[in-house]
């Protein structure tokens, strides 16, 4: 039986040369039902082109580094199975939404500082000192923001969101899910601290609430949700309790 | 030229790193702190651990326990010192964890909870459902914004150590996005760059662990210690060799062989499926050359099964593997068993370094999987890494700290003359090298090969004598590798070449290690030795680089303290 084949058009862009990005076509073999498009790339770069670039590390869904535009779709390519594409082309790009380094090399500094922007770690009056053991938290208290702190930070929801494609000054999903791990936190009393970056003109309430950053979250998380409580705490903070833990 | 000073500077930004930037700053806040690491730190390989992280928590259980636990798993081969220094910090640092926000499951009145580990005879590994690495990782480095000494360089390659009379000064580094090479100089560097699991084909590592730390010390002159000490984790998928944690057997999985059977009552009948991971490995290797594995398209494998610990423990315990299962091999593994085979995973050798992490350079610290203090020995137990990231690498950081408060300021001069000689270097031999006709990816794939059929869960010394042969051969090929991009953006196969170029390297060091050590202990098991020889090889290996590819190796004592080498059975 004759090998299976497929082809896979991948952006290409070195802006040492290139004014703009451009498709290259590349004909690999399918060898393995298991074959994920991470898969395709690698074969790719170690037999057929060594200069295309790419990111990734894990391939198992947890570091966040391979997330890339696949048939016009956000994708983490380390799960993404070529079967599920067969024997159509697959065409990657880069995540959209976002400024290209080179090839498949998003540039990602925007979310750097944004991520540092919301101040996502425990913020506390009185920090408990270590001989006193741990704070006390059930997992009901766990549940509360479990899915929140679920975020790898793979950028998947901002190369889906319109809003932050037509406006990258918006805080936009990832940071406000994270934002709102912390403010569920029953550990932590910053909701204040983070109140006005997420209630400025630019945050939480640019949302038009399209939802897709929710519908390509590869792990569950639903910034939409983050973002419409978000919504509700920059308004009722001081009636509702939870809004006021610190006092 | 292009340098920026700091007081100290740390290679690398997993769970090891991290903690030791900060616990650098909490020493001294004073202190200007570097963060080098060739990925955003949250991509760093701590985020695919699993299980937990070992620390002595409930009263019911003691620091002489584990310290017993670690040392009896280590095949005796660990210092005895650093176990018991261990053991003590570690429960404190879970705490530091927590201060910080790590979402650790709970015991029903809100405290940590715990859970069995293979070779722990109690409950005391802590964890955040199946993802405790991504938790852990995610907690310290949101924690690490806070501290404005910290400076980040993300997405920078170090290619070069920089060491002026005996002094470790900073690194050489490439700017990924830029190509710029830039000399990072600081009073004291700590390496924290994790393991080396690339060097294999089939391996739970990231494609960032390709040993670059051990590289980058070794060719400064430090010894790379026990670098014979490979662990196979007894539970990989076949094909990807992602990670199917051993907390599915601390909750209680059996492994099953193609009849069905809970085979490692032949093998650890008082553990079972709860044994340490390298004699659990050896015991699934032995069923499958003895014919009861079963077949697969991507070779032998046994299974995982969980179906009875029904689907609410598994979706409060085991959430991770279920999506795994159900994302990467297309079962459910409350009504699936889950195929599992041995898969490269650790290492337990490393950077020669203290009890504080310092090497023998003075200025140069290192933590975490690049380094071996001695914890580990032959066979670590699982859970004791992340614990093992967070306890040394506060020690490596505080050190590091102290050493730079007192460390006169790095000179101008000499580190610009290196800088320009590192960078000639790899333009010489990468970025302005003409022809050549090897395949990076070629070479690679073979080292990876080579490395899982000679150095594996099972060596021979014919096995071992090949593959230092076949290293040797691929190190000439590697002197005509083709370079494809000359690009100075983002040059993925530059980097490519020099994590290659480590690989190599650190695998040489792995060979003629076990090549020499004629034994068999812990995670090191030769068929032409097949017992533990504690008269002769009670000893940790020492490789040091020469000019030629066999390094040379010395030997030295291990730390005895409380606990008399005994015959390992479980």
């Amino acid at each position: 039986m004759a090998e299976k084949r497929i082809t896979i058009r991948t952006t290409r862009f070195d802006p040492d040369k290139d004014k703009a990005p451009r498709l290259q076509s590349y004909d690999i073999p399918f060898s393995d039902e298991s074959m994920v498009v991470l898969d395709a790339l690698n074969h790719i770069k170690a037999h057929v082109d060594g200069s295309l670039s790419y990111r990734w590390s894990c391939r198992m869904g947890i570091c966040g580094s391979c997330g890339m535009m696949v048939n016009g779709v956000p994708k983490l390519t380390c799960n993404a199975f070529m079967r599920d594409y067969w024997p159509r082309s697959i065409t990657v790009e880069p995540l959209q939404n976002f400024p290209i380094v080179r090839d498949l090399v998003i540039d990602m500094e925007d979310f750097m500082h944004k991520l540092k922007s919301i101040k996502p770690w425990i913020i506390r009056k009185q920090e408990l000192p270590l001989g006193a053991g741990e704070h006390r938290q059930t997992m009901d208290q766990i549940d509360e923001f479990r899915q929140f702190s679920e975020c790898i930070n793979c950028m998947l929801c901002y190369a889906a969101c319109p809003v932050y494609g037509l406006n990258n000054e918006f805080l936009g999903p990832a940071a406000t899910a994270l934002a709102r791990r912390y403010n569920l936190d029953s550990r932590d009393q910053g909701l204040k601290e983070r109140l006005p970056v997420l209630a400025n003109s630019e945050g939480v309430w640019e949302c038009s609430f399209v939802g897709e950053c929710s519908v390509v979250c590869p792990k569950g998380v639903d910034p939409a949700k983050a973002i419409q409580q978000t919504k509700l705490d920059t308004t009722t903070r001081f009636v509702l309790p939870y809004g006021n833990r610190d006092e | 030229m292009d340098f920026e000073s700091y007081d100290v500077l740390v290679v690398g930004g997993g769970l090891a790193g991290i903690r030791a930037a900060i616990a650098a700053v909490d020493a001294n806040p004073r202190l200007k702190i570097a963060m080098v690491s060739k990925v955003y730190p949250m991509r760093s390989h701590t985020v695919s651990a699993e299980g937990g992280a070992a620390a002595v928590l409930r009263p019911e259980d003691s620091y002489e326990t584990h310290a017993f636990d670690t040392i009896k798993g280590s095949d005796y081969l660990a210092d005895q010192d650093v176990v018991e220094a261990f053991v003590r910090e570690a429960p404190i640092e879970v705490i530091q964890m927590e201060h910080w926000g790590c979402p650790w499951s709970r015991e029903p009145d809100g405290k940590i909870s715990a859970r069995p580990f293979g070779g722990m005879t109690t409950w005391r590994t802590c964890f955040a459902a199946d993802k405790t690495g991504f938790h852990m990782l995610h907690t310290v480095f949101q924690t690490s914004l806070k501290y404005s000494q910290i400076h980040r360089h993300d997405e920078a390659f170090a290619t070069k150590l920089l060491v002026e009379d005996s002094r470790c000064v900073g690194v050489v580094a490439i700017d990924m996005r830029s190509g710029r090479f830039q000399a990072i100089t600081a009073k004291a560097v700590i390496l924290a760059t994790g393991g080396l699991g690339r060097v294999y084909a089939f391996t739970t590592n990231g494609n960032i662990c390709t040993g670059d730390g051990m590289a980058l010390a070794y060719r400064a002159g430090v010894g790379l210690k026990d670098m014979e000490m490979v662990q196979f984790h007894p539970t990989g998928l076949p094909f990807t060799g992602i990670l199917i944690t051993e907390a599915v057997r601390g909750e209680g999985g059996y492994l099953l062989n193609k009849d069905g059977e809970r085979f490692l009552k032949r093998y650890v009948p008082n553990k079972m499926e709860l044994g340490p991971r390298d004699i659990i490995s050896r015991a699934m290797v032995t069923e499958f050359e003895e014919g009861r594995g079963f077949e697969g398209p991507h070779g032998k494998f046994m299974h995982l099964d969980v179906r009875h610990l029904g689907e609410e423990t598994i979706d409060a315990k085991l959430p991770f593997m279920r999506e795994l299962g159900r994302e990467f091999v297309g079962i459910d593994i409350v009504k699936d068993p889950i195929p599992v085979r041995p898969v490269m995973h650790y290492m337990m050798g490393g950077v020669d370094a203290d009890i504080s992490g310092a090497t023998p350079i003075a200025g140069l610290y290192a933590a975490g999987e690049c380094a071996n203090l001695g914890l580990n020995g032959g066979n670590r137990l699982g859970s004791n890494s992340l614990s093992e990231c967070l306890v040394f690498g506060a020690a490596a950081g505080r050190a590091a700290a102290e050493h730079a408060s007192s460390a006169g300021p790095v000179g101008a001069n000499p580190v610009s003359a290196l800088l320009a000689d590192e960078t000639r270097r790899i333009e010489a031999s990468f970025l302005d090298k003409k022809g050549g006709e090897e395949r990076i990816g070629t070479i690679r794939e073979e080292m990876q090969h080579d490395m899982d059929a000679g150095a594996g869960v099972f060596r021979t010394r014919d096995g071992l004598e090949k593959l230092t042969r076949q290293l040797g051969a691929l190190r000439d090929r590697f002197e005509k590798i083709k370079i494809e991009d000359s690009s100075r953006t983002f040059n993925t196969e530059l980097t490519a070449a020099l994590e290659l170029d480590f690989m190599l390297e650190v695998s040489e060091t792995i060979a003629y290690s076990a090549l020499a050590r004629e034994e068999s202990r812990g995670a090191h098991s030769r068929r032409d030795f097949p017992e533990r020889d504690d008269a002769k090889w009670l000893k940790h290996t020492l490789a040091f680089r020469t000019d030629s590819a066999e390094p040379r190796l010395e030997y030295t004592d291990v730390r005895i303290t409380n606990f008399k080498p005994e015959a390992r059975t479980y």
